[in-house]
């Protein structure tokens, strides 16, 4: 690989290091009587409120609707995924040092697929949150679900619930976007010399 | 002929006395009104304050005999909060709730009401900086301190060897001291004398309570023994002056009786100087004798919550006669009010209720009196200065009755005109009066932020006025007390609003917003909470018998309370409920009652714990409830308690949802 493309792949791995002092996603919920408004933060290793208590209000709301208590210490991906980021960084410079660009693709397929992977589990964890509900919620609205938007904003009763990424997770992004495009370059390089 | 002309004459007469009758009519009436309508516009933008949008600045006033404090928002005279601070509020259960019971303790007895008149912000440099407000109390002589964080009254101390506390609780410069004085003499010590003894056996102190500058803890320092006089206002010395405190006094003829007239007899009464920084030196020399009293020493322990109270058993006295260059008297006409030291530490006025000027002393003619012995008599020990040789200047027509005065630190001062019904705008040093604005009714105190302090921020001045008479809707016969808020900035006053007060102000204090919205507490954080009986999760609701007690610790959360079923009570026992409201939400408060319980509800705020005690009479189950709307379900907030026999033996049980 030319150097170019080198920098790029050590400048992905590096990118990556954002995960761990910055949140991948952040769920902001909007309500009239919270002018203030009300936020999670999702990290690789935690989910914390915008505001200091956020999370304990929100939990705290949510038990009117029948929804789960979110308890960061029962969720598994937590304690998995800064392992996985780690993992990715640590082969992505070495794929940046060995310079082989079969294997900066095998790197990038294998980091998409996580991602997919990662994306899939974090809606099929809002789906559990949203649909399986306590029977005996004070507050029924019949055929209603409050499965959190993947991203995006959605109405749920009084709350807009708005589901965005955060600077981890445009560092994400951002990574396989810089690996991408050192690839591309390696393929139109060798494309373009006899 | 002649007799048409004559009847046409008497026709257009009386038409034009009509006419002008209307006219003047007119435009009397305006004039009662106070703003004229080209004016209401302009006034209104000012006062408004659109939905979503704050006030510019907070007013503390005092509540006089309500014993509270009363929280305004300036321009637009909204009531913000009515701070319990001397008397109960069933509204918050203070006064009520057993953690804020023994703030009420005095050596009286527990008294659930006081008088309170003059609220004064913490100085740092001679600008309020927003930590403390302290209050007097006026009748059980006492001085609060209320803490800004969170707006509540954090310490109460009683003052000893006293009666009528009206001259307090003004600060010096750094709040080193707020001070106290006797308005009303008194044997001191008490004792058993005939009234008419007066002139022999009452005597004044002037007080001096040292704040602690990290924790704003209250210490009464010492006190000077004074002749019997009324000293009836006070304000501490800045810049210059800074280290000494004036105190008006007024009843130089020492009168005890129909003072109406006997105390309004002598030309010149007296502002009494106090070099206080002198005194330090004094005590420091072991001058200051131990006099042995009984006052209490009340405050909120910050991290339980709990109220302790204390029994102090003495208090330093200094003798003036032991004390040379301690004390001065200054001759001021005539049965003086209110004194107040200008932005620049050097001038004293003095507002002589009686008087027809204003004298203004000067602090560094004051100063040069006493070097060179400029004395025109003594009294008991204390020098009496020659008039002449202390006096500044006098404002000529200052009003009928001055009382007041605040500056705008412009070089302007505003003195309130009780009898005129007036506020009367002169300037220091030329003396001249340059603008006059009635007031809708009988001015006592005026206010202007900092108006009292070395750099006074100005803009507003708040009139507190005595009557309100027609000025607002009628109530019945008893009516609410009249605020009118004017813009100084102009050369003349312009008059913008006039708004309701709750009780009787008699002073007040007003400062920017942010520089107390910036340190404003929104929530208790649970995790300090170091109540004996708070707890932080509900498995560990918990009800236990010790005796004839029995102990409920209970949270409340929405929406439910836990325990909300609770059986095992006896007739005869006391039953304490200690409520701990679990949330961390701003502004979501849970409140508390028991059915028919003899005290009050409690308002629970994020993070607290608070404790209502209930003695059952009469087998039964009673009913308890949080009593502040807090969520969709707030009225299935409820519970029962199940009261047997006394010896029944109906074993404890609790919970919720079980």
């Amino acid at each position: 690989m030319n150097s170019k493309s080198r920098y790029l792949v050590a400048a992905a791995s590096l990118v990556l290091i954002l995960v761990f002092f910055f949140p991948l996603w952040k769920i902001s919920l909007a309500a009239p009587q919270y002018p203030e408004g009300k936020g999670l933060f999702i990290w690789t290793n935690k989910i914390t409120g915008e505001s200091p208590h956020d999370l304990q209000i929100i939990n705290g709301l949510n038990h009117y609707i029948g929804m789960k208590s979110i308890t960061p210490e029962a969720i598994p991906e937590l304690k998995i995924m800064p392992f996985v980021v780690i993992f990715f960084m640590l082969t992505g410079m070495a794929v940046g040092l060995k310079g082989s660009r079969k294997v900066l693709l095998a790197w990038l397929v294998l980091f998409v697929i996580a991602g997919m992977v990662g994306i899939y589990d974090f809606y099929s964890w809002e789906y559990d949150y949203g649909h399986n509900l306590n029977p005996n919620a004070p507050i029924k609205v019949p055929g209603m679900s409050y499965q959190p938007p993947l991203i995006g904003s959605k109405q749920l009763l009084n709350f807009t619930a708005t589901s965005m990424p955060e600077i981890g997770g445009f560092a994400i992004f951002g990574s396989m976007f810089l690996a991408a495009l050192a690839y591309f370059l390696e393929w139109k390089s060798k494309k373009g010399s006899p | 002929m002649e007799y048409k002309n004559s009847l046409k004459r008497i026709l257009c007469c009386s038409l034009m006395f009509l006419l002008l009758g209307f006219v003047s009519f007119g435009c009397a009436k305006k004039e009662k009104q106070g703003v004229s309508k080209e004016a209401t516009k302009e006034a209104a933008i000012k006062v408004y304050v659109p939905p979503g949008s704050h006030d510019e600045m907070y007013s503390f006033m005092s509540g006089g005999f309500s014993g509270q404090v009363s929280v305004y928002g300036i321009p637009s005279g909204r009531l913000l909060k009515v701070i319990s601070v001397f008397s109960q509020n069933p509204e918050t259960g203070y006064g009520y709730s057993e953690e804020s019971k023994p703030m009420l303790n005095t050596s009286y007895g527990f008294v659930p009401w006081d008088d309170s008149h003059h609220p004064e912000f913490s100085q740092t440099d001679g600008i309020p900086d927003g930590r403390w407000l302290f209050i007097n109390g006026n009748n059980t002589p006492r001085i609060a301190r209320i803490d800004l964080r969170d707006f509540e009254t954090a310490e109460i101390i009683e003052i000893p060897n006293s009666s009528g506390n009206h001259a307090s609780p003004f600060t010096t410069m750094n709040s080193e001291y707020v001070v106290a004085a006797t308005r009303f003499s008194v044997p001191i010590p008490q004792k058993d004398v005939p009234i008419k003894s007066y002139k022999e056996n009452f005597k004044g102190t002037i007080s001096f309570i040292k704040v602690d500058p990290k924790t704003g803890k209250m210490e009464v320092a010492f006190q000077i023994l004074v002749p019997g006089f009324d000293y009836d206002l006070a304000h501490c010395g800045k810049g210059p002056s800074h280290g000494w405190a004036f105190f008006t006094c007024y009843n130089s003829e020492q009168a005890h009786t129909l003072l109406e007239i006997n105390a309004s007899k002598n030309d010149k009464d007296f502002v009494a100087a106090v070099n206080w920084k002198l005194a330090e030196k004094y005590l420091a020399e072991g001058k200051g004798k131990d006099m042995p009293a009984s006052y209490y020493h009340n405050y909120i322990n910050e991290e339980t919550r709990v109220a302790k109270s204390e029994r102090v058993d003495k208090v330093k006295v200094l003798d003036p006669k032991d004390c040379p260059g301690l004390i001065y008297y200054l001759p001021t006409p005539k049965s003086p009010h209110g004194v107040d030291v200008d932005p620049s530490g050097e001038y004293i006025v003095a507002g002589g209720k009686l008087a027809t000027v204003l004298p203004v002393h000067s602090f560094s003619k004051m100063l040069k009196a006493i070097e060179s012995k400029q004395v025109e008599g003594n009294i008991e020990g204390i020098p009496v200065l020659k008039y002449d040789a202390v006096i500044a200047g006098e404002v000529k027509n200052p009003g009928l009755g001055p009382l007041h005065t605040e500056f705008d630190g412009n070089g302007y001062a505003y003195t309130s005109a009780f009898i005129s019904s007036e506020i009367v705008k002169w300037k220091l040093g030329t003396w001249e009066v340059v603008d006059r604005a009635p007031t809708y009714y009988s001015i006592g105190h005026l206010s202007i932020p900092g108006g009292d302090s070395r750099k006074p921020w100005g803009k507003y001045a708040i009139a507190i006025n005595k009557i309100a008479k027609d000025r607002f809707l009628p109530t019945g016969p008893a009516l609410c007390q009249s605020a009118q808020l004017y813009d100084i900035t102009g050369n003349k006053m312009k008059l913008l609003l006039d708004f309701p007060l709750i009780g009787e102000p008699h002073y007040a204090q007003g400062i920017p917003a942010e520089l107390l919205s910036k340190n404003n507490l929104k929530i208790y954080p649970l995790e300090n909470n170091r109540n004996p009986f708070a707890i932080m999760m509900e498995e560990d609701a918990k009800v236990e018998r010790k005796g004839n007690e029995i102990h409920v610790k209970m949270i409340a959360v929405r929406s439910h309370l836990t325990p909300d079923n609770i059986e095992g009570v006896e007739v005869g026992d006391k039953v304490y409920f200690h409520v701990t409201n679990q949330e961390q939400d701003w502004d979501i408060a849970h409140g508390f009652a028991v059915q028919g319980n003899r005290n009050s509800q409690l308002a629970i705020m994020p993070g607290e714990t608070k404790t209502l005690l209930w003695e059952p009479k009469a087998v039964g189950v009673y009913t308890f409830y949080c009593t502040d709307f807090c969520s969709a379900l707030h009225q299935e907030m409820q519970g029962y308690v199940r009261v047997s026999a006394h010896g029944s033996g109906v074993p404890i049980s609790y919970g919720t949802g079980k």
